[in-house]
């Protein structure tokens, strides 16, 4: 921690990965949101110290955010900023549901 | 002879140590991912030194709970390989600190889970997932360093060849102990030595063999971390908290 | 932290704010439900109108529909500094792991420090669905061109403090933000709730630190009481500038990501604390304070909005500190990041040219 590089370089930000973990047996893979991580075994580690930190996963599925397609009825693509291939559009949070039988 | 009172806290002590090294990164990581993967891990550590040093307390006998004896001792009555009071440097140094901690704690752990000592086989087989993971994360990152830029692989090199000494005094024979540490080598190589391969690391020379922790005499680092960890406590005698 | 939960000790789990935050998400479900009946918009219809509608009935906008330009851009500002705070609220209290006076102490700090890492990334990652990358926030901390709450500033100097800490400025923090998780847009409500839920585990652990330091020895009462006389008025702070002088208020209202105002949440935490000041044994500083029969309240002194302002723009007792702090980690962490992104970039060339061959 003592040494400094200096300013940091520029570069490609670290990629964004779509964390989706299965919270009991005979559940499947809910979106519990994203992170990021420069690989998918980093991604991985992760994603269990970030979104699992209360055992609230038994499988945890990483996907690089950039190789989701999406479809969407409300996209109005006209209205939309120029950045409109950003992986931000993907809906995120979705809270791993407790009450599975209501689901 | 080391009896179960020694040893439970000799491994205690590593625990707590490596912990409170552990704890110094939190808000200085790399990456905020990784100030959460370092904070888990000290947790981890923390949690099997209260385990270890509350079994610890009742072998010895003498009323001493986990409190007493992580803040009412001095350096030299601690028990702590040397390797884990080495300060943090850089993340280099302090993963393969941690590699080669976690590669010893594994099969230790796993060693007590069959050592007849019900306590400890408990405490094991509890800990030794943990020592896994923690071997999973260090072997990644030392990879990735070793393996990385320029700069990363010459301070991975840098930090193993710094570090790897003192792994020499964690292997110290006893035969009277619950675990012999000297049966743990191999396991620690097979472990270790991929590992340093595919970070395409060059493994280092046997040679300097720093040691004294298991007696208490420490490196010049321990009182000061003592010193930190111990001076609320201590100011307020016989407090609550 | 700044996301951090209080309940009194008498709170069953269930009751009080945490219900509130079960009830958000009981809401948040049954707008789902409905939304599924209304359908996406007809082809050709006014969008602003539709997106007034959607929030009108009470439902979420969600990373994809449209949105007017000023409510993307006050969400990116309000969620990324609220992600902000996480990250640099970690430090008053990582101040003290390395000197917990108790083994089950250190552990509960270090765990509660850990979590305010992981709400700054779960907020982090809602604002990333409104079209901006996590670096490029960062780099506005880093910059200075993004604030953090300014709570934040000010220095920890005894373990009672983790206590206060626990007790007004996470119990501040809380009153302010389980309205949140009804905040209309969807990603915010979600990390919200998620954030709101997760405290329920330290829930009173500064309330109990405050508590067990009130009821112990000569020197842990002080420390209690030094604690309390030091956090009350900037934590009343914390609920920003009185109504009249909030510029962001009004829209923000319209838009459901505010639901009360600053004055009013500032209310309800003083109400609050009164009793909570009784049981743990504390006196809060303020020879003003009284109940008023009239307006069923608590008359209380504002805080000093000079010195909010000061801390504000950067003349806090710690802001500079907690700057070169977040920035030396950010610039140390440098050549780890990078190499792990040349590790990678070398692994995905590999497995290229394997499939290739």
């Amino acid at each position: 921690m003592s040494e400094r590089t200096g300013e940091a370089s520029v570069r490609e930000p670290s990629p964004l990965w779509e964390v989706f973990v299965r919270a009991r047996r005979g559940l499947s893979h809910t979106h519990v949101g994203s992170l990021h991580a420069p690989d998918a075994e980093l991604a991985l580690r992760n994603a269990r110290d970030v979104y699992t930190r209360r055992q609230e996963g038994v499988s945890i599925w990483v996907v690089p955010a950039s190789e989701i397609t999406a479809s969407s009825p409300d996209e109005k693509d006209a209205f939309f900023d120029p950045a409109a291939d950003k992986v931000y559009r993907h809906p995120t949070f979705y809270e791993v549901p407790d009450g599975v039988a209501h689901l | 002879m080391t009896g179960r009172y020694d040893f439970a806290l000799r491994l205690g002590d590593d625990a707590l140590i490596a912990a409170q090294r552990l704890g110094e990164w939190t808000t200085r990581a790399p990456e905020m991912e990784e100030d959460i993967a370092l904070a888990n891990i000290a947790l981890d550590q923390l949690g099997a030194a209260r385990l270890l040093l509350t079994y610890a307390g009742e072998l010895e006998g003498a009323g001493r709970d986990e409190d007493a004896l992580a803040f009412l001792r001095d350096d030299r009555e601690f028990r702590n390989c040397l390797l884990v009071e080495l300060p943090n440097g850089d993340f280099a140094v302090t993963m393969a600190k941690l590699l080669f901690l976690s590669a010893y704690q594994l099969p230790l752990y796993t060693a007590l889970t069959e050592c007849g000592d019900e306590r400890l086989a408990a405490i094991g087989a509890k800990t030794r997932k943990e020592s896994a993971y923690h071997l999973d994360h260090s072997s990644l990152w030392v990879k990735r360093l070793g393996d990385g830029t320029e700069e990363s692989r010459r301070r991975m090199q840098s930090a193993v060849d710094q570090v790897w000494p003192y792994t020499q005094e964690l292997f110290a024979a006893d035969p009277a102990a619950p675990v012999d540490p000297a049966a743990l080598r191999a396991d620690f190589d097979a472990v270790v030595f991929p590992v340093l391969d595919e970070a395409t690391l060059t493994r280092p020379e046997a040679g300097w063999a720093p040691a004294g922790g298991r007696v208490g005499v420490h490196t010049e680092h321990l009182s000061y971390l003592l010193a930190e960890m111990q001076v609320l406590h201590r100011a307020h005698p016989g407090a609550n908290w | 932290m700044y996301g951090n939960d209080f309940s009194p000790p008498e709170d069953a789990p269930g009751g009080g704010l945490l219900g509130e935050v079960e009830a958000a998400e009981a809401a948040l479900r049954e707008a789902a439900i409905r939304s599924r009946r209304g359908g996406a918009p007809e082809p050709g219809v006014d969008l602003e109108a539709y997106f007034t509608d959607v929030i009108e009935a009470d439902q979420k906008i969600e990373p994809r529909d449209w949105m007017p330009e000023a409510y993307r851009r006050g969400l990116i500002r309000q969620i990324a500094q609220h992600a902000h705070s996480e990250i640099i609220g970690m430090q008053p209290e990582g101040n003290w792991i390395s000197r917990a006076p108790s083994l089950k102490r250190k552990a509960i700090l270090l765990a509660k420090v850990q979590d305010e890492a992981g709400h700054g990334l779960y907020l982090y990652a809602a604002a990333e669905t409104l079209g901006i990358d996590r670096d490029e926030l960062v780099q506005l901390l880093l910059d200075g061109r993004q604030k953090y709450s300014s709570i934040f500033n000010y220095p920890t100097l005894s373990w009672a403090d983790m206590g206060a800490i626990g007790w007004l400025v996470d119990g501040a923090a809380i009153v302010n933000q389980v309205p949140l998780c009804r905040c209309s847009y969807g990603p915010y409500a979600r990390a919200m709730i998620r954030v709101c839920k997760e405290e329920s585990f330290h829930q009173r652990q500064g309330f109990e630190i405050l508590h067990t330091l009130a009821h112990g020895t000569p020197a842990q009462k002080a420390m209690a009481q030094g604690a309390v006389d030091r956090w009350w008025y900037p934590s009343l702070a914390m609920f920003g500038p009185p109504d009249g002088d909030s510029t962001h208020s009004a829209q923000s209202m319209a838009w459901k990501i505010k639901r009360f105002s600053n004055d009013e949440l500032r209310q309800r935490f003083v109400d609050m604390c009164v009793q909570q000041a009784e049981i743990l044994g504390v006196t809060i500083p303020d020879a003003d304070l009284r109940w008023n029969d009239e307006r069923q309240a608590y008359d209380y002194t504002q805080p000093d909005y000079d010195e909010l302002m000061r801390v504000i723009k950067g003349d806090g007792p710690c802001n500079r500190q907690r700057m070169e702090h977040r920035r030396a980690a950010h610039a140390d962490g440098a050549w780890v990041r990078e190499a792990a992104a040349a590790y990678a970039a070398r692994r995905a060339a590999n497995n290229m040219e394997k499939v290739s061959a």
